[in-house]
């Protein structure tokens, strides 16, 4: 493929360091675009409410706990995800293209942004800190399995490690595997089971987990 | 371009830290700055392609120094900049300029809560001929582009499998310089381990991809 581009120029790229103390800096930023009118702080304030209060991992966790407790939507979540997760109220911002992939005793997926880091914010909230560090990013694709080792998470050999690198605007979840002795639980009961770390790929569900990673 | 935010594959960078009851914001100004650039975004001046360029476009020794959100004040900075909202005097004077006329935001407060409700996507629905077909064996093609692209610098010049086809998608590597979305096919490729690895990779595993139409020629 050629784009036939110009080359880019240094000087573009010279820019200010952001100083040593960014909370000072992000305050005046604010300040200037409020005085212009750029942006509303209320918008702001709405914004930071939301993915404090209300979009977070828990919402993925009641989807995985539904695929657990009903076949009919574990099919129609794995063949269109976007519609089943709209059907549970989720949707939206960073998650507008929906793939969920499942584990299984014999296939381990494990999710990573290498570019970037690009998560599905509807369903996780946004993501932890490791999820966006270099080690991540740079070790998921290439050594999955040392780093589901960090994880606490020994996988063996005949199980097969898939890793799905979010470079386009698909995002990926993880449908965990369900654990043994759950049989006679609801959905809400499941759904507090259910760890972010599991949607990603880095965890699996078990009985004992209630935290909120 | 060939920077450090393309780290797929990278050795050095230490272990991972997983903080126990992570907070969504370490600080008020994380959730500020986050904040500021969907606010800002909303004014249309620029898309999702422009502004992952923007940070990727902050030199590497500072893109490995910066935290995450220190990243988005930069890229943040830099696009409104370059789009002329704002101008460099009025940052570092953090007041407006003397012949700046105030605007009217935006976004409300409903507004932003339905603009996150709603999403932005990135699928569009014309006819783009898909070049390939799930199941069919491709390479991508070995190019290093100087501005932004989505083909991870691993993953170039490589035999793998399409596994499925997503749709048609807007095209970042123009999208991100304003030339047009060129809407065209997403396909997941599958690639063995071994394939991008070598033989220190299992033999079992697997990269799943996501390739833009462009990216890829028949194996």
């Amino acid at each position: 493929m050629s784009l036939d581009l110009p080359p880019t120029h240094r000087h573009e790229h010279d820019r200010q360091a952001v100083p040593s103390d960014p909370a000072l800096r992000v305050k005046a930023l604010e300040s200037l675009l409020v005085e212009k009118g750029l942006v509303d702080p209320a918008a702001l304030d709405a914004l930071v409410d939301a993915y404090e209060h209300k979009i977070g991992p828990r919402n993925g966790a009641r989807v995985v706990a539904r695929a657990w407790s009903d076949p009919a939507y574990k099919q129609r979540l794995l063949s269109n995800a976007d519609a089943a997760i709209a059907e549970m109220g989720y949707g939206g911002f960073q998650g507008e293209h929906m793939v969920v992939v499942e584990n299984s005793a014999k296939v381990h997926n494990l999710v990573v942004c290498t570019l970037c880091s690009c998560y599905p914010w509807p369903v996780l909230g946004l993501p932890p800190v490791w999820y966006k560090s270099a080690p991540y990013r740079s070790r998921a694709v290439i050594d999955p399995r040392g780093v589901l080792r960090e994880f606490g998470l020994e996988l063996p050999e005949d199980v097969e490690v898939r890793v799905w690198d979010s470079t386009a605007e698909v995002r990926y979840l993880v449908l965990p595997e369900r654990p043994a002795g759950t049989e006679g639980m609801n959905e809400e009961a499941l759904a507090a089971l259910v760890t972010r770390d599991a949607m990603v790929g880095v965890g699996k569900v078990s009985l004992k987990v209630g935290s909120t990673a | 371009m060939n920077s450090v935010h393309d780290m797929g594959g990278m050795h050095g960078m230490g272990p991972i830290v997983e903080e126990k009851n992570e907070p969504v914001f370490h600080d008020e100004w994380e959730g500020r700055i986050f904040a500021m650039n969907l606010a800002m975004g909303a004014w249309r001046k620029w898309n999702i392609d422009a502004s992952r360029h923007a940070r990727e476009l902050i030199p590497p020794a500072e893109y490995l120094r910066m935290s995450y959100y220190e990243k988005w004040v930069a890229g943040l900075i830099e696009l409104i900049v370059k789009s002329e909202l704002v101008t460099r005097d009025e940052i570092e004077s953090a007041t407006p300029a003397a012949d700046s006329v105030k605007a009217v935001p935006a976004l409300t407060a409903d507004q932003a809560i339905a603009r996150i409700a709603t999403g932005i996507p990135a699928k569009r629905n014309v006819d783009a001929p898909a070049r390939f077909k799930v199941g069919q064996r491709v390479r991508t093609c070995n190019m290093h582009p100087v501005r932004h692209t989505r083909l991870p610098r691993y993953a170039r010049g490589r035999f793998g499998t399409i596994n499925r086809d997503h749709g048609v998608f807007v095209f970042p590597d123009t999208d991100a310089h304003f030339l047009g979305e060129k809407p065209q096919h997403v396909y997941s490729v599958c690639f063995a381990a071994r394939e991008l690895w070598g033989a220190q990779a299992e033999e079992k595993d697997s990269v799943y991809v996501d390739m833009w139409d462009e990216y890829l020629e028949p194996a």
